[in-house]
């Protein structure tokens, strides 16, 4: 079990929130190639080290929110501040 | 005489019954399955990955396209992740018609595998019961036994009452609060030793000459011409590994790693659609033969056999974060327990003796990725999932194939990498064992 830190609610089980997966801005869609897009949609760094990744609170604030987690260890850290920009799916 | 003799002793000693005898009453040890032999500056194809794939990939090279100047890497040892890890289970009654095809042709390579391997891998056809607990998976399963029956493949979905003659100690009544319903039935399916899958397949291989090294790591794979860094990236081509040991220089690299596949496709400049999950599993202590067959829900997220020793053994649905950490959770073990016993509740006085987990990578589709990659002489088979064990030995054949001819092996095309730019995926999520 995982504790995530969300941002409003403090530490919460894993089992509270939905996972959202590596982090990435989405191209424009007025302007992305199929390939791009396609990209974005499907391919991952999946690296075993830090990464940005989303997760929604689901039976809490039920906001998505976007903190840096190491895969090998399961640590978290940079968690963003209420308010912060940061915040929201990318 | 004397030369024959030589060339005798030479030949790899043939596992049998009289061979048993006679090695017990003369108290002779029997020899070591694979050599241990320098590693090499140079080789025809380096295989990443000393699993049930690769290791398959590498005997069916050796077997039916002569290549043998090949080397299987592994970082720790042959079969130490997730072919020692996974339940064992085998079975072709997949959703899509490519799905069936791929599955029924690796279900009839693990039926003569004892033969082919001269090892015993321990099959066991003992049948296969997937059940339905709501009326969509009732669905599922009848259009599962339709493909399946259109392909050949035994299926069919029978009721509560024909669950109950095969399988008495699942409750069939419509007390639990996910009655079943009915099932799908493969009598196909079943359960295979898979670390005598691995130990045949290296053993076999290391008599054709192939080179097993364990302890070895791939650190870079070198590339030349590509746009990446390097040389790597769409366009070039692979012209070496960069191991813990020495560099080799090779013109074919085969990525056969699960766990670490986008890891090692990075080091080549291939981006792959994947995301590493662990499995966790549990084994119970040993008890009488009571469950003949295997049984699997969907919707209770469990899988179910029951070994020769008597232990039951538990697998489940992936870890929903993506993770390379293998720690066990409790609220996996709870979880797990009441839903087993939600089938089964006569065996809720049972102890569990152990619990483990394996990584397991993810493709969006639940299809696997095969075959060439934009970059040359890199290929790769990963993103197995769920279903890496079951699909091994058509994997390696196929693999080779495609090494072997520089073509896509017609079997093996739906599962290209090149799907995610067309959108052509294989919708397999419907077949998986458990919902994830």
């Amino acid at each position: 079990m995982l504790l995530v830190p969300c941002p409003h609610c403090g530490p919460r089980n894993s089992s509270d929130l939905r996972y959202g997966g590596e982090s990435h801005p989405r191209p424009d869609p007025a302007t992305a190639t199929p390939q791009q897009w396609r990209g974005y949609l499907y391919l991952r760094d999946n690296p075993a080290d830090w990464l940005r990744e989303n997760w929604y609170c689901r039976s809490g604030c039920r906001r998505w929110f976007t903190v840096e987690r190491n895969t090998a260890t399961n640590e978290f850290r940079n968690p963003p501040m209420p308010g912060d920009k940061r915040g929201g799916k990318a | 005489m004397t030369g024959i003799v030589r060339r005798l002793r030479r030949r790899p000693p043939k596992y049998s019954a009289a061979g048993l005898v006679w090695r017990g009453m003369r108290g002779e040890h029997w020899p070591r399955i694979w050599r241990d032999t320098e590693l090499r500056r140079s080789y025809d194809a380096v295989v990443v990955g000393g699993g049930v794939h690769g290791l398959a990939t590498a005997y069916y090279l050796a077997r039916n396209h002569g290549i043998t100047d090949v080397a299987v890497l592994d970082k720790a040892y042959l079969g130490s992740g997730a072919s020692g890890r996974n339940t064992a289970i085998v079975r072709a009654n997949y959703l899509t018609p490519e799905g069936v095809a791929f599955y029924d042709r690796s279900l009839q390579l693990y039926n003569s595998m004892a033969l082919d391997l001269n090892i015993n891998v321990m099959m066991s056809e003992r049948g296969h019961l997937t059940l339905a607990h709501n009326d969509s998976s009732l669905r599922t399963m009848n259009w599962r036994a339709e493909v399946n029956k259109l392909q050949g493949v035994n299926s069919s979905v029978i009721g509560p009452d024909e669950i109950k003659k095969i399988a008495p100690a699942l409750d069939t009544s419509d007390h639990p609060r996910y009655p079943i319903l009915g099932a799908l039935y493969h009598p196909p399916g079943g359960i295979v030793r898979h670390d005598a899958v691995v130990w045949g397949y290296a053993r076999a291989a290391d008599h054709m000459g192939v080179e097993m090294h364990q302890k070895t790591e791939v650190l870079d794979i070198l590339c030349e011409g590509g746009d990446g860094p390097d040389g790597k990236g769409p366009g070039g081509k692979v012209v070496g590994v960069r191991t813990n040991r020495g560099d080799i220089s090779t013109p074919v690299v085969v990525n056969c790693t699960a766990g670490w596949a986008g890891l090692i496709s990075a080091m080549a400049g291939v981006r792959l659609p994947i995301t590493t999950h662990p499995l966790q599993a549990a084994v119970t202590e040993p008890v009488k033969v009571f469950l003949p067959t295997v049984v699997v829900s969907g919707s209770l997220h469990v899988y179910i056999s029951q070994t020769d020793r008597g232990e039951l053994v538990f697998g489940a649905a992936v870890d929903a974060v993506a993770t390379y950490s293998i720690r066990g959770s409790l609220e996996f073990t709870e979880e797990l327990a009441g839903h087993v016993l939600e089938l089964m509740p006569g065996i809720s006085r049972m102890r569990l003796l152990r619990q483990w987990s394996g990584l397991c990578d993810m493709t969006p589709d639940y299809s696997p990725v095969m075959g060439f990659t934009p970059v040359d002489g890199f290929l790769v088979d990963v993103g197995w999932g769920t279903y890496g064990f079951k699909a091994a030995p058509v994997s390696g054949e196929q693999m080779a194939e495609a090494v072997a001819t520089g073509r896509t092996p017609e079997l093996i095309a739906p599962f290209a990498l090149s799907r995610f730019d067309t959108g052509e995926l294989v919708g397999e999520k419907g077949a998986a064992a458990v919902g994830h």
